[in-house]
């Protein structure tokens, strides 16, 4: 089992003419995804790697059926079309890659998602990997890339960097830990789908035994979390990975992603640290010490992976 | 991107915020000229990004036209939590009744704007938040639906305020939230909002923000309020050595090499990608390292990226041995950046194998890339080194040619 995807998720690409999205379906082609296919409008007719260019969602869902899930690839001022797109027409899963999609607009994205019962993954991400399943999104980059650095497995991984969740995968999958599924969650300050919103998720695979997430400083998704956990008694342990801890001292400077920025007190590394680990989350300083601390904390609830 | 008082101002007036009469002003003729046309008591105050003002002593007040002149005098060269007024805004004095508080902003939990009310202006909110919470509401309000007046006024009235005052101040509070959304807004504040002895309201400081990523957007606005395309408005204004890692960057549009950030160390950086260069910042700080610069490489950048951005650090003065680092790429090519930067240290006449103190780089092309590095002769490690361990390597050598 996994979460989110399959080997079976049909899947489309909007933008699939795109310099960034044509890499995006090769790859996730050869990683075995189902690419039912592509929209760039006035390009109906064409053909990406196979995979059939309509220009509309409404076409492929009259041509193909329903799909599951929509990779959005456009640039930032078409975004929030294409994804209100995806949604009204029935799909349910959408990753949003694009990067400089301005605050309002994502939330008018994650509003009419709400209402309509869809979920949004970034934007600002790499998307989802099952291991050795299927992949929705850049994440992992090229199939063999990819297959070196993810392994199937117990840990479920979460990240607010795309390219953290390849060397965290990559560490865990060195030392025997293989992931069951692994999501970028996006690096901008309002995100589809937290942490805390992914954790029911996992808590309900049968397959995920622990949790690795890597997390900076800015807005309040690790206070979510720890509050999460502490509600709901998770049975999953969970280690996070704190980066960009200089920023403490560096108030009101921007690093690393949009979201990333400290403004009050809540936003520093010191301030969530604290947080998670009052709620039982282990916290880690390197990336090669969160192996062990899985193995620990499995070990202390006499789980054997 | 935080606006100065005039500006933010400015936009009020645009959207018919009622404001106290003023002017700004870069010399002491202009400022007792200023308050002599306001013809009554003015209250002088230095334009600086940074709260704190009142406190540094640069909000001083003045009777007449020459004392204006004076507390222009006395109020400039005040730095303010480090930083230097750019202008001096002379208003009009008002005598206050009462103070209000409106602040709009994002909730990055609930994913919506939300509006924060308070009837105890003029104080700090948080204080207000801890201590008097009945006397702070907070309301959420959609992105989508058509933004009406009733936010404003559930806002309002839920601290306690009613009759003539709740509907002076609905109109008030609903312009705020509709320019918070309008120019794509992160803050846009209110405090304090003063009702007057006389019984009218007025916007007597305000404080916006926008967002980066909507510049582009508001061209025609940022361009009426005199804001440059090259101020950042950051915590601190970007140093020459940072300007020019953006003119680099912005040449060539494919996959970034810059996001420069200036430091006062020895070993230059040039990690990536966002995560990977807080991560790796980090390791190198942790282990002793003192890193001349915080930069980002990604989204696979052009050998001539690699190559300028390599020249540009070296170049800086005191830099003695550079450390190139990124997590496990899988969009960025390992060949082209180790291209990029041996061409960078060739060019700046330097020897790769001297001048690179570590290379780490792990994923595609990495073979590739990896034979490269050989020929040149550079110290380099695969994914079985991890990034804090590269930047120990990086850090150990640096002390060892120190």
């Amino acid at each position: 089992m996994s979460i989110l995807i399959t080997k079976d998720t049909r899947f489309i690409v909007q933008g699939i003419t795109g310099r960034e999205a044509v890499n995006l379906t090769r790859e996730n082609l050869a990683y075995g995804a189902k690419i039912v296919g592509g929209v760039t409008p006035g390009r109906a007719g064409r053909d990406v790697y196979g995979v059939p260019v309509h220009d509309s969602v409404r076409d492929i869902v009259a041509k193909h059926g329903p799909v599951e899930g929509a990779v959005v690839c456009v640039p930032p001022r078409f975004t929030r079309d294409a994804v209100f797109e995806a949604i009204e027409n029935g799909v349910r899963l959408i990753v949003v890659v694009t990067e400089n999609v301005p605050r309002r607009e994502v939330a008018q994205m994650v509003e009419l998602a709400r209402l309509r019962g869809a979920r949004i993954i970034g934007p600002n991400c790499l998307g989802i990997i099952s291991p050795e399943e299927a992949k929705m999104g850049g994440v992992g980059g090229p199939a063999a890339n990819t297959r070196q650095a993810y392994r199937k497995g117990p840990i479920g991984v979460m990240s607010r960097s795309g390219g953290m969740t390849t060397e965290i995968a990559s560490t865990l999958s060195a030392a025997g830990l293989g992931q069951s599924t692994c999501v970028s969650i996006g690096g901008d300050a309002i995100v589809g789908t937290t942490y805390a919103e992914l954790m029911p998720l996992f808590e309900a695979d049968p397959e995920t035994k622990a949790i690795a997430i890597y997390s900076e400083p800015g807005g309040r998704m690790e206070a979510e979390l720890a509050d999460w956990v502490k509600e709901h008694r998770s049975r999953l342990p969970i280690v996070a990975f704190m980066a960009g801890r200089f920023m403490d001292e560096m108030k009101g400077m921007r690093f690393g992603h949009a979201g990333t920025i400290v403004e009050g007190k809540e936003d520093t590394t010191a301030e969530k640290i604290a947080r998670m680990e009052a709620a039982g989350i282990s916290v880690a300083e390197r990336i090669e010490e969160i192996p062990g601390l899985i193995r620990k904390r499995l070990a202390t609830i006499g789980v054997d992976v | 991107m935080r606006f100065y008082e005039y500006e933010s101002k400015a936009l009020f007036r645009k959207r018919g915020l009622p404001l106290a009469r003023g002017r700004v002003v870069k010399s002491a003729a202009e400022a007792r000229a200023a308050a002599a046309e306001i013809g009554r008591p003015v209250v002088v105050k230095s334009q600086v990004l940074s709260g704190g003002r009142m406190k540094a002593g640069a909000v001083q007040f003045a009777d007449t036209p020459d004392e204006a002149a004076r507390k222009f005098e006395a109020v400039l060269p005040i730095v303010v939590k480090g930083e230097r007024a750019r202008s001096v805004l002379v208003e009009e004095k008002c005598p206050v009744a009462n103070e209000y508080f409106a602040s709009v902003t994002w909730d990055g939990r609930r994913k919506l704007p939300v509006l924060l009310f308070s009837d105890l202006g003029g104080i700090d909110i948080e204080e207000v938040a801890s201590r008097h919470p009945e006397h702070l509401s907070r309301t959420h309000f959609s992105t989508i639906l058509p933004l009406t007046e009733r936010i404003a006024k559930e806002a309002i009235s839920a601290v306690g305020v009613s009759g003539d005052d709740l509907t002076a101040l609905i109109p008030i509070v609903h312009r705020l939230l509709q320019l918070f959304l309008d120019y794509d807004l992160t803050l846009a504040e209110i405090n304090p909002l003063a009702k007057l002895a006389n019984g009218k309201f007025l916007v007597l400081d305000g404080h916006v923000d926008m967002e980066a990523e909507a510049r582009g957007a508001h061209q025609a606005l940022l361009a009426e309020l005199g804001i440059g395309e090259g101020e950042t408005r950051q915590a601190r204004p970007p140093t020459p050595f940072e300007l020019e890692g953006a003119r680099l960057n912005a040449i060539d549009h494919r996959g970034v090499a810059g996001n420069v950030v200036e430091f006062d160390g020895n070993l230059g950086l040039i990690i990536g990608a966002g995560g990977g260069s807080l991560t790796l910042f980090d390791a190198v700080r942790k282990q002793g390292g003192r890193p001349a610069n915080y930069c980002e490489i990604g989204g696979n950048p052009s050998v001539a990226k690699a190559k300028n951005l390599t020249k540009l650090i070296l170049g800086k003065p005191g830099v003695d041995k550079i450390a190139v680092m990124m997590n496990v790429v899988s969009n960025t090519r390992v060949d082209i950046v180790a291209r990029g930067v041996i061409k960078g240290c060739l060019e700046a006449g330097r020897k790769p194998s001297d001048v690179i103190a570590i290379f780490r780089i792990p994923g595609s092309w990495e073979e590739e890339g990896f034979r490269i590095l050989r020929r040149y002769g550079v110290d380099y490690c695969d994914r079985s080194v991890s990034m804090y361990e590269a930047a120990g390597k990086a850090v150990a050598k640096l002390r060892a040619a120190c």
